[in-house]
């Protein structure tokens, strides 16, 4: 009996041990990478930013998980733990995005988020994210208050804020020496409208000096119809146009302006309006000049990395080529992937805490398809990257809207020096501007 | 500029009126404030796009076009009004009217789901008929010959459904049903069916509504949003379920907001919330609305 006892001892120890093992390995090997990715998947946002934005995720989440990417970003998932996405619709507002955020990081369990294309819940969700010490990555609003009016330890933003698109647009007419005496705007009702009004204006002041605003309209977020704001452009006819509306205020706004005449008589200055342009196509007027909030789509600069983009982009999207959204997730996933990577190596291999994932993202510097992205500002929670400005020309042969006349603006010139706030940057004449 | 502010205000109220005409009638004879009403308005324009689309690909001729988008409409009717009335709304009757505009609400958001199920995200583009009619020019300003077509569409829904309620034998059986659902039933109406074609009605209003102003936009998600809450404003300040409220109604926000963004743009928004509020402040009810007794 005890000769039994002992014998059935050791084969449940042995069978425990064996089993152990076998648990050990899978989950050794399986380790994820949870990230909460965060963006329009419905509502107007949806078809300009979030769901291309998300479409990018998908792609190089893929490429990531599957070794596929250029070094220094091919090492598998993570550093080896595979990444693991949960994607979040951010319709809804700012209070739901509060709480889908505390849900992220309780119930998901995520590691990291990324998202939030509006500057309203960027400046909602920032602050919870700080309050639970979990770690955030910004990676479209455009507001430059989320680091100018606080600081964060937990929060990060990998993208240019919207003062760099209004100035660029400045240098840019006045680098080719357009005449701008009077201007009129069109601009939404709401925060980021307002924003884009200000700063452009702002940075007018100083290049144009003299120049007069007319028309200064602010039609509500979503209007669909702008026969009236068209009447009060085409009745005060100014040299240009300056417009930061997106998505489908812009398609339509061009659709109706353009039917009328506006922009054979005005030039047209739109900040963030690449993303219009494959389904507008000929609709398009040509000569327009435009930004897309960084060096992205057909602004992009020639590179290995961005080639690899398109390429993996396309094939993930019936041939479509990525424009500004995705371009601005793809930097913040490459961001937080050498991030993370960085993170690991310094905990021995193990998944970083939030702590030492945002040492390793502070300060940080890494390569995007639209150039360097460099975390200076905000106590280097805060990018800044070059951009460019173009000029559309519908190409029959080719059927697509191509931009030419493209100007480069490294980053120093067209974004504010740290510890500076935007608008005093843009009021004292660009002091520290290095163009 | 007098001038300019009325073709804009008047233009503007047009698109707003057919769409608001709609939404009134549905409430006038069901007592349902639909919400869903800007869901129709989408499947309008995303009809319209389609069957647009499909005419340039058999290549009809492009006058086909403004047919094709009368079809959509009638389309998004034929299909969406039984399925909605009778599938939905019918098993909520005699419910409070709290409970039914929550159903619309859930409904409203089904729909924008569904809308992406069928078209996806990316943006319709069915601009040519936009140009069909071109330009016409009223002094500085070029304006499109479509956009001052709809004014006599408008026109036109408003003078039909009038006429149809007030002159006719159907319409006087709807007034019927509007005035009292329980006697007319006593006397033999077929209140369920009234029901039925009245929400038809205003759900093909919607989807003219949305149709019609396919050619100017990108047709795509969230266009739904919108029109429903400056129509309730139409409504509102007219007087729930009135027609002639309906078209006074628009014509106030239209010509209110016309005269913000030439005068005063940063109020646009604001003047279209004053001009309701005034109204309110003296007419409560609406500006047709009729003080009713309160049955018990």
């Amino acid at each position: 009996m005890t000769r039994f006892a002992t014998r059935l001892r050791r084969l449940v120890a042995t069978t425990a041990a064996v089993a152990a093992c076998f648990a050990a390995a899978p989950a050794s090997a399986q380790e994820t990478f949870r990230v909460g990715i965060v963006s329009f998947l419905s509502g107007q946002a949806a078809e300009s930013f979030g769901i291309p934005a998300v479409n990018g995720a998908k792609a190089l989440v893929a490429a990531f998980n599957a070794g596929q990417a250029p070094a220094p970003y091919n090492q598998k998932g993570f550093g080896g733990l595979t990444i693991e996405p949960v994607y979040v619709d951010e319709a809804g507002g700012a209070s739901k995005q509060v709480q889908e955020l505390r849900n992220l990081y309780d119930r998901e369990k995520v590691d990291a988020v990324v998202g939030y294309v509006s500057s309203g819940d960027c400046l909602a969700v920032a602050p919870v994210a700080e309050e639970m010490k979990r770690f955030l990555i910004l990676y479209d609003c455009g507001t430059p208050r989320i680091f100018e009016e606080r600081s964060y330890s937990y929060v990060f933003r990998t993208a240019s804020h919207a003062t760099m698109d209004n100035v660029s647009l400045a240098r840019y007419l006045r680098a080719r020496n357009v005449k701008v005496e009077t201007i009129n705007m069109v601009n939404q009702d709401y925060a980021w409208g307002h924003d884009s009004r200000e700063d452009f204006l702002l940075a007018m002041e100083q290049l144009y000096k003299g120049a007069k605003l007319q028309a200064d309209l602010l039609p509500k977020f979503g209007a669909g119809q702008y026969g009236t704001e068209i009447s009060a452009l085409l009745a005060r006819p100014a040299d240009i146009v300056h417009s930061s509306l997106w998505g489908g205020d812009l398609q339509a706004f061009m659709l109706q302006a353009g039917a009328r005449g506006v922009f054979q008589k005005q030039q047209g200055v739109l900040s963030a309006a690449d993303h219009v342009l494959p389904g507008l196509g000929e609709k398009m007027p040509n000569g327009v000049i435009l930004g897309a909030r960084g060096a992205y789509g057909l602004l992009s600069p020639k590179s290995p990395l961005n080639d690899w983009w398109w390429d993996v982009y396309g094939k993930a999207n019936n041939g479509a080529y990525p424009v500004q959204a995705p371009y601005r997730m793809a930097q913040a996933l490459l961001g937080l992937k050498l991030a993370v990577e960085k993170a690991m190596a310094a905990n021995g291999g193990k998944k970083p805490t939030p702590e030492q994932l945002a040492a390793a993202l502070r300060n940080s510097e890494w390569e995007s398809p639209a150039g360097r992205i460099r975390m200076v500002l905000g106590n280097g929670h805060q990018a800044i990257q070059d951009t460019a400005i173009g000029r559309t020309r519908w190409d029959a042969a080719r059927k697509m809207v191509v931009l030419d006349d493209i100007q480069r603006f490294p980053a120093e010139c067209v974004n504010p020096p740290a510890n500076m706030k935007s608008n005093d940057w843009l009021k004292g004449n660009f002091p520290g501007a290095k163009c | 500029m007098l001038l300019t502010i009325l073709i804009d205000g008047v233009t503007y109220a047009s698109w707003l009126f057919i769409v608001a005409l709609g939404l009134t009638l549905v409430f006038g004879v069901l007592k349902i404030l639909n919400i869903a009403h800007g869901s129709f308005y989408a499947l309008g324009a995303y009809a319209a796009a389609s069957f647009v689309g499909w005419g340039a690909t058999l290549q009809i001729a492009p006058a086909f076009s403004l047919v094709a988008m009368l079809l959509a409409a009638v389309a998004v009717a034929a299909i969406m009004a039984p399925l909605t009335e009778r599938g939905l709304l019918r098993v909520f009757y005699g419910r409070d009217e709290v409970l039914l505009v929550l159903v619309t609400y859930a409904l409203f958001l089904i729909l924008e789901d569904v809308t992406k199920l069928v078209w996806g995200a990316n943006p319709y583009y069915v601009s040519e008929p936009y140009q069909l009619l071109g330009n016409v020019q009223v002094g500085a300003q070029s304006y499109v010959g479509y956009d001052l077509a709809l004014v006599a569409v408008a026109v036109a829904c408003g003078l039909a459904v009038w006429w149809g309620l007030n002159r006719t034998r159907s319409g006087k059986i709807v007034l019927a049903v509007i005035h009292s659902p329980e006697i007319a039933a006593s006397m033999g109406v077929n209140v369920s069916r009234v029901y039925t074609f009245a929400f038809m009605l205003g759900v093909f209003l919607a989807a003219l509504g949305g149709a019609l102003t396919a050619p100017m936009i990108s047709v795509q998600p969230g266009v739904s949003v919108g029109v429903i809450i400056v129509s309730f404003a139409v409504v509102i300040i007219g007087g729930l379920g009135s027609i002639e409220g309906a078209a006074i109604g628009a014509l106030i926000v239209g010509l209110a907001r016309a005269l913000a963004v030439h005068t005063f743009p940063a109020v646009e928004l604001f003047s279209i919330y004053v001009a309701m509020a005034v109204v309110l402040i003296f007419r409560p009810e609406g500006l047709f609305q009729r003080m009713q007794a309160r049955k018990i």
